[in-house]
């Protein structure tokens, strides 16, 4: 195992590294093709996830703009937005860095990965939606890597008019 | 009531016939009248709301919000008064505060190092003697005449209220006795805040005026309750308007609330929704009031609404930023002496609403939809608005009404000279 930069110890298992990036990779597609369907699946059945904004993960706030504790609330979101909710039709293009992995156990690995979501409406508008970071809390014990925690921090706080899909 | 004024846009604007019952398109579009309300109303005999008191809890802190457009800086001095003033150097105009908030001992425009005290009275100009006895300010410069412009401030329940005009009332009264009652109930207690954000919606500030007092469309846009059959008992609600029309109040009681044993046992878990959700312990509630409301929306004029769903509590503060922009402020509350588990229902139960609330998401989009539609309008085009009558009147027992829409822009057209 080696020691990185920052003496924190370093993934060593190359393989286990590219499982975890698939498993991001698949992530954003299922949701960029609108599987969504698939999301709560990346998540173990307890899972966190949350977006909030910077502003208010650093000050350590329990609302930021939505999350669900646990993946029947993911599947709640899920059949809002395709029975329930009213939006106009657009789709998301999120793009990654790599991640940035550490191992924090034999069980799991925290990540962070920088992204940006380019959110495309019917009628072409085409903008930058969101931009920030994931943190991440990887559960590695099981069949696939899934997430025991997600939190994606927006650098900004403010929503251009909604937010339906997850990020 | 305010006197009405004349109509200063003189006959180039003329209410169409039908009174409050139909509202000309052209009021979301016309740079006049936005101009005009800047300063009518935002400068007007209103109180705007600013800020959150614990947004300025300690002495020197600082928050930067907006009146209409106009940049407003609201601070704690020295000896805890709050004091609001326009973010403006009094010299060439430039911002004094940046950073949306901060603590600070005294404000200086970063641009030639004017320095002001925390009321905004001017106490430093650079180089006021100039420099090795050359330039300088004249010697009649009087420091006194050049402060930042101050707005009248009243703390209350734990909000901070800002006007420019020495007429506004104050808060109470502003508000009227029924209003005011409403507000301490739900704000009336030491405040903490569980979190924020924004969210920015294309269409005039008034749209969405309009949409925190439109009980008509809750039910039928926001399908979410129904959907999850989450909202299927019977609930008594209704509407209540101060005497001006400006505020209103929309509620709704579950009625077995009122009937049953066990809610009223106060049984954390007892509240709970029959439905259909796979996370039901997003709805987890508690009864938390004696008069058995369980959903208020509390609309106060001009830009202010605080929403009281279950157990979530919200100030929502919507401001213009332009004529076709508005961002509206989520600010989620919770009191001070909530057990642990009471901060975790309101925390789940503030997935309801926000930019990406369960119920509420849809007004991000639904007024950019009448802002669009109604492009290149003729000139006489209109809203119609006569669900539940003609006229402004309270509703008891019925929220299939349009009076507290009719009830802003009764108070709308007064204050304009639009009457």
């Amino acid at each position: 195992m080696a020691v990185g930069m920052a003496g924190i110890v370093e993934i060593d298992d190359a393989l286990l590294r590219v499982h975890i990036e698939d498993m991001f990779s698949d992530y954003v597609h299922s949701i960029d093709d609108d599987r969504i369907e698939a999301w709560p699946e990346y998540f173990t059945e307890t899972g966190f996830y949350q977006i909030i904004s910077r502003e208010g993960f650093e000050a350590g706030h329990a609302i930021g703009v939505l999350h669900c504790d646990g993946r029947g609330m993911m599947k709640d979101r899920v059949k809002a937005m395709r029975k329930a909710n009213i939006f106009e039709p657009h789709c998301y293009c999120h793009v990654m860095e790599r991640p940035r992995l550490h191992r924090n156990s034999a069980d799991t690995y925290s990540a962070r990965t920088n992204f940006i979501v380019n959110r495309t409406m019917q009628n072409g508008d085409m903008d930058t939606y969101a931009c920030g970071k994931y943190l991440d809390l990887i559960d590695v014990s099981g069949d696939t890597p899934r997430f025991r925690r997600r939190i994606v921090v927006l650098d900004s706080r403010r929503i251009d008019i909604l937010l339906v899909y997850p990020l | 009531m305010t006197e009405i004024a004349a109509n200063p846009l003189d006959n180039s604007f003329q209410w169409p016939e039908g009174g409050v019952t139909r509202v000309p398109y052209r009021l979301y579009s016309d740079p006049d009248i936005y101009a005009l309300e800047h300063e009518r109303i935002f400068r007007g005999p209103v109180w705007n709301f600013l800020c959150l008191e614990i947004d300025i809890a300690n002495e020197g802190d600082f928050k930067t919000t907006f009146v209409g457009e106009i940049p407003v800086i609201v601070t704690r001095d020295a000896n805890g008064d709050v004091h609001a003033m326009v973010n403006r150097c009094a010299h060439k105009g430039s911002l004094v505060c940046l950073q949306e908030r901060g603590n600070r001992e005294h404000l200086t425009c970063v641009y030639h190092s004017w320095t002001y005290d925390l009321d905004g009275q001017l106490n430093g100009v650079a180089f006021r003697n100039g420099i090795r006895g050359k330039g300088g300010m004249p010697k009649d410069f009087d420091p006194k005449k050049h402060r930042l412009e101050p707005l009248r401030v009243q703390v209350y329940c734990g909000m901070v209220f800002g006007t420019f005009s020495d007429e506004t009332v104050p808060v109470p009264e502003f508000l009227g006795e029924d209003m005011d009652r409403h507000v301490r109930r739900n704000l009336g207690r030491p405040l903490k805040l569980l979190g924020f954000h924004s969210q920015v919606m294309k269409h005039n500030w008034k749209l969405y005026a309009e949409n925190v007092r439109d009980s008509y469309h809750a039910t039928l846009l926001h399908t979410f309750y129904t959907t999850f059959k989450v909202n299927r008992l019977d609930m008594d609600g209704g509407i209540r308007l101060s005497d001006d029309g400006w505020h209103s109040i929309s509620y709704a009681k579950r009625a077995t609330l009122d009937e049953s044993e066990e809610y009223a046992n106060a049984k954390v878990h007892s509240a709970q929704y029959d439905s259909q959700l796979e996370g039901p312990e997003m709805l987890d509630a508690w009864p938390e009031f004696e008069d058995g409301i369980t959903h208020s929306i509390q609309a106060v004029f001009p830009s202010l609404a605080i929403q009281l769903t279950l157990n979530s509590l919200a100030v929502r503060h919507f401001v213009p930023r332009g004529i076709d922009r508005t961002e509206l402020f989520w600010m989620y509350l919770g009191y001070e002496g909530d057990t642990e588990e009471q901060t975790r229902m309101r925390t789940n139960q503030g997935n309801l609403t926000g930019a990406g609330g369960l119920v509420s998401l849809e007004d991000g989009c639904i007024n950019e939809f009448v802002e669009r539609g109604t492009r290149g309008s003729a000139a006489d085009a209109a809203e119609f608005l006569e669900m539940g009558g003609l006229d402004v009147a309270p509703s008891e027992g019925s929220r299939a009404t349009e009076t507290s829409i009719r009830g802003f822009w009764q108070g709308y057209r007064d204050i304009m000279g639009f009457a």
